[in-house]
């Protein structure tokens, strides 16, 4: 039962094999008894979770099943949900219960998806691994000595141990598809504006994006016919029809033109990540796919643009966490300063004060023009390269991350960790659309093949990864832990 | 040494806009604390803001009118700080391209001359909630009902050169924009404010003099006293050799002096950078255009129309534009009774002296300017003498009766102008009055036009008010003649 994807567990609740209760109440146990370890949700909603199924049970009874109606999945905890805690994997919302549904949770509801909690993150998703959670690291289900990737980390989590059969995430720089590469899952960050924001925790207003993560393509699309959609609360999300994701899956690759960017496959490439990708690329070839190599010339400067842009952003967003409304707020201050100080100080991590720092710094008066403005410039050169390339080639693909899943306590120096974001970071910046699907092994550590495209070509994307599944069976690998039928 | 004062002022108008710049919430005044502060207001986790159209008709409305000119893009910075009555940390305002460009103001001096005022740009932000520090024992209350309610922040030049051209400026804003309706510019409301940035230099020195900020001055009558009481202290200042500091100042109004609140040294980095969560505003020419078809008149328009048209003088002109309550009242006046003049005469005789009596706005007048337009039309058409007039106004001000025919039926006030029955009334007068008529006789003929007071008292009297005075006068004179 929890081995299944979404397509397949609603072709089981319509055949009656199983109702969503006993779905539900089995993903539960599978919670109860395996996540004490592996820590990938930081609140599991028993009751409300009950509730759902058994509405959805019903509401299938009397034929009027949605799309998602009772299959279960598990929210990034940094989606906001009523009467729900909801903490960004921080001690600032260690006590913050919303009160209102993200538009995301709102859709999702709507299609009648049962959520069974909140998954473990790092702290505002300020992260690649999981490490920065005030709730403590989450393993990987592939190696418990290693990290989950994120900062969706115990949304990749969770769906790669069979605990849920997919997850949302959200992605700012690869915290989709950095941990659904590292734990073996499909996940895809969305064009920026695709998803509503409303809701969403904000780290980097401009980069900010919702999706999905889950055990294939076809969930993944299932879930963005969900998720997509214009919000009039989110003045960022773009006025443009939804289309059927599932709709173009099943096109034939004959005649795909892909390009693989040299920059992807540079120095401080593992060899091993590097062999997965270039076989996946050969299965691409046999499907009567051409490849080209093309240029990103200004890759390099990703990096360190999304370290000004980000940080600057994020300085404002988290101002609002100030200890005078909700949150966490110090014991005993003495006066106004006092309060700021220590509520923040106390409440918020090392890299969550880091890049508050960071940010507060470039946008000081005389060093914005250097970084800030210079940083936009640059991230309008990024996104012409991938305007350039998509000229030329319909889909780009690569390493989702130069390394597999590193091990837990690996990367303690910052940048070396920033580092890990070199292939996903400009696809925020671009404002495309990216996935990462399961593309084999390094060892006994998953690795995953990027796959990207041009503004509003999820279907495209949907459908290249769709065929690549039907082709291998990558993602139908499962962890030891999810295989003990417990 | 001869001084020259120097003036620039940021007035903050706050727009009538129904709902917030960013939320849904309502912006009314005075609602219970926090019961008109949404999600997004409150700053909640994960909230996005949403641009109110209606924020940005109304600031391109105002830059229309002062002939500013209206970029096609405009851009919502955030101003990073932190404060109680701030939710998120930051304002959202503009900072680099504000929504209205560079225009001009023409105020109009005591003695009848103008002058132009430059304005540097308007933007659109957001105000802040408030800050309550009594009533809470050691404690500060927050209340942020007012925060998201949208400001139009008009920056002028350093044009203003004295107290009085400052206040003209203040007033010549306040009438455009409430001539506009886009805001109720109530000042003890707050819904207009303003800092004041005031610097001295000796007279014919081209170099501006170091300048200090009023903050948050309220009133007309505040902004001439802050800055008369400001450029005394900078004047002694430099004459005892001192130097005036750049530095932002509270006026405090009870012991009427201004206060330094901070130094340059310790202001803000406000760390302004574009708001992520909102979309630059791009404005087409026929929105543009649309709105500037529909402007109402403007108060220079009025007052050039009611003396070139209606043939006002200037100085009724002048009075009767200087709000759009006023012009709107005696126009009414002026088509009900179709003469200009007279209109003009009542509202600003009668109704003003009424008005003023009971210290009422001309908005919150019992009398209707309809009611006062009949009223006067009565005069005019003859039905009724003034001196009747004034009783039917009384009684129309204390509502004792719909209309002014109503009230003159009512009373009887209709004025006689048969011949026949004044005649009557005059024969009983000159019966009555035997002994004032030998008078009468016996003066000589020079002091008796003085003398016929007196039987026109009586016949006025007679006829409770109603015979038309200048027949009684007439018809009296010719029989007191015919007895001489």
């Amino acid at each position: 039962m929890h081995d299944k994807t979404l397509a397949e567990l609603t072709r089981s609740l319509d055949a009656g094999d199983f109702s969503s209760r006993e779905l539900t109440q089995h993903l539960l146990g599978r919670i109860d008894r395996l996540d004490g370890e592996l820590n990938s949700f930081i609140t599991v909603t028993h009751e409300q979770a009950l509730a759902a199924a058994d509405a959805a049970d019903a509401a299938r009874a009397a034929g009027k099943a949605g799309t998602l109606t009772g299959l279960p999945l598990a929210l990034k905890d940094i989606f906001c949900t009523q009467d729900v805690k909801t903490t960004a994997g921080s001690r600032m919302l260690d006590s913050f219960i919303a009160p209102y549904d993200a538009t995301v949770v709102e859709k999702l509801k709507a299609a009648g998806a049962v959520s069974l909690g909140k998954t473990n993150m790092d702290e505002f998703a300020m992260g690649s691994s999981n490490e920065n959670s005030h709730y403590g690291p989450v393993k990987n289900p592939w190696d418990f000595t290693a990290v989950p990737g994120g900062s969706s980390g115990g949304s990749a989590a969770a769906v790669a141990a069979g605990l849920v059969p997919a997850a949302i995430g959200t992605d700012t720089g690869g915290s989709i598809r950095q941990p659904a590469a590292f734990c073996g899952i499909t996940g895809l960050k969305p064009t920026y504006g695709r998803v509503s924001r409303y809701g969403m925790i904000a780290y980097a207003s401009s980069l900010d994006q919702a999706g999905p993560m889950a055990r294939s393509a076809e969930d993944c699309a299932l879930l963005l016919n969900a998720m997509a959609g214009h919000d009039l609360r989110d003045s960022t999300c773009v006025q443009r029809g939804v289309p059927d994701y599932t709709e173009e899956l099943g096109t034939a690759l004959s005649g795909l033109k892909i390009g693989l960017p040299s920059e992807y496959f540079g120095d401080g490439l593992d060899p091993q990540v590097e062999a997965a990708v270039r076989e996946a690329i050969k299965v691409f070839e046999s499907l009567g796919a051409s490849v080209r190599e093309v240029s990103l010339p200004h890759t390099h400067y990703a990096i360190p643009a999304y370290y000004v842009i980000a940080p600057a952003e994020a300085s404002s967003n988290l101002s609002r966490y100030d200890g005078v409304r909700f949150g966490h707020r110090c014991a005993n201050p003495v006066d106004l300063i006092d309060l700021y100080k220590r509520s923040r100080a106390e409440g918020f991590g090392d890299e969550v004060k880091r890049r508050i720092l960071i940010g507060t710094h470039t946008l000081s008066e005389g060093f914005f023009d250097a970084y800030y403005k210079k940083a936009q410039q640059v991230r309008r050169l990024i996104r012409q390269d991938f305007l350039d390339a998509f000229e030329e080639v319909d889909v780009l693909m690569g390493p989702a991350s130069p390394t597999p899943a590193f091990d837990l306590g690996a990367n303690k120096d910052p940048v070396s960790m920033y580092l890990q974001d070199i292939y996903t970071i400009a696809i925020n910046l671009a404002g495309i659309p990216g996935m990462s699907v399961p593309a084999g092994f390094a060892g006994k550590r998953p690795v995953g093949l990027q796959i990207l495209g041009s503004h509003f070509t999820e279907s495209r994307l949907l459908n290249v990864a769709h065929q690549f599944q039907l082709a291998t069976d990558w993602h139908r690998q499962r962890p030891a832990l999810a295989e003990e039928n417990t | 040494m001869q001084w020259e004062t120097v003036i620039g002022l940021e007035v903050h108008v706050q727009l009538a806009t129904r709902s917030k710049i960013f939320s849904g919430a309502s912006t009314a005044f005075g609602a219970e604390p926090n019961t008109q502060a949404c999600a997004v207001d409150l700053g909640l986790p994960g909230v996005l803001p949403v641009l109110n159209e209606a924020a940005v008709a109304m600031a391109v409305k105002f830059g229309l009118a002062i002939h500013a000119e209206i970029p096609e893009v405009s851009v919502f910075d955030r101003k990073n700080y932190f404060y109680p009555d701030l939710p998120k940390g930051y304002q959202t305002s503009q900072m680099y391209q504000p929504i209205v460009g560079a225009g001009e103001v023409e105020i109009t001096l005591e003695d009848g001359t103008t002058k132009p005022i430059r304005v540097h740009h308007a933007h659109l932000e957001e105000d802040a909630g408030k800050s309550l520090h009594e009533d809470f024992h050691g404690m500060t209350g927050v209340d942020l009902n007012r925060a998201g309610t949208p400001l139009l922040e008009i920056v002028s030049e350093p044009d203003m050169r004295s107290a009085k051209e400052a206040a003209a400026y203040l007033k010549a804003i306040h009438s455009i924009v409430t001539y506009l309706g886009i805001s109720d510019g109530n000042m003890a409301e707050g819904s207009m404010r303003c800092d004041v940035n005031v610097s001295v230099r000796p007279k014919g020195q081209e170099a501006f003099g170091t300048r200090a900020e009023i903050k948050n001055v309220n009133s007309f009558r505040f902004v001439e006293r802050a800055i008369a009481f400001e450029v005394e202290r900078q004047i002694e200042l430099l004459e005892d050799g001192g130097k005036v500091v750049q530095e932002t100042r509270l006026f405090d109004p009870e012991r009427d002096e201004t206060r330094s609140m901070r130094t340059k040294e310790e202001a803000n980095d406000y760390r302004y950078f574009p708001c992520p969560d909102l979309l630059p505003v791009v404005l087409d020419k026929a929105y543009i255009d649309h709105l500037r078809d529909n402007l109402p008149e403007l108060p220079a328009e009025k007052r050039a129309r009611f003396e070139n048209e209606l043939g006002l003088s200037a100085y009724d002109a002048s009075v009767l534009s200087a709000t759009r309550e006023m012009a709107d009242y005696f126009e009414e006046v002026k088509d009900v009774c179709r003469d200009a003049k007279q209109a003009a005469n009542w509202v600003q005789g009668e109704l003003a002296g009424a008005l003023n009596r009971e210290n009422l706005s001309i908005a919150n007048s019992p009398v209707s300017a309809r009611q006062l337009g009949e009223l006067v039309a009565r005069v005019i058409d003859d039905t009724i003498n003034g001196k009747a007039a004034k009783q039917v106004f009384q009684a129309l001000w204390n509502g004792q009766g719909a209309s002014a025919d109503d009230i003159i039926e009512a009373q009887g006030l209709k004025q006689v102008t048969d011949t026949g029955a004044i005649e009557a009334m005059i024969d009983q007068v000159i019966a009555d009055s035997p002994a004032q008529v030998a008078q009468y006789r016996d003066a000589e003929p020079d002091k008796r036009g003085k003398m016929i007071g007196y039987f026109v008292g009586q016949v006025m009297k007679a006829s409770r008010g109603t015979a038309n005075p200048q027949q009684v006068n007439e018809l009296l004179r010719q029989k007191l003649d015919a007895l001489c």
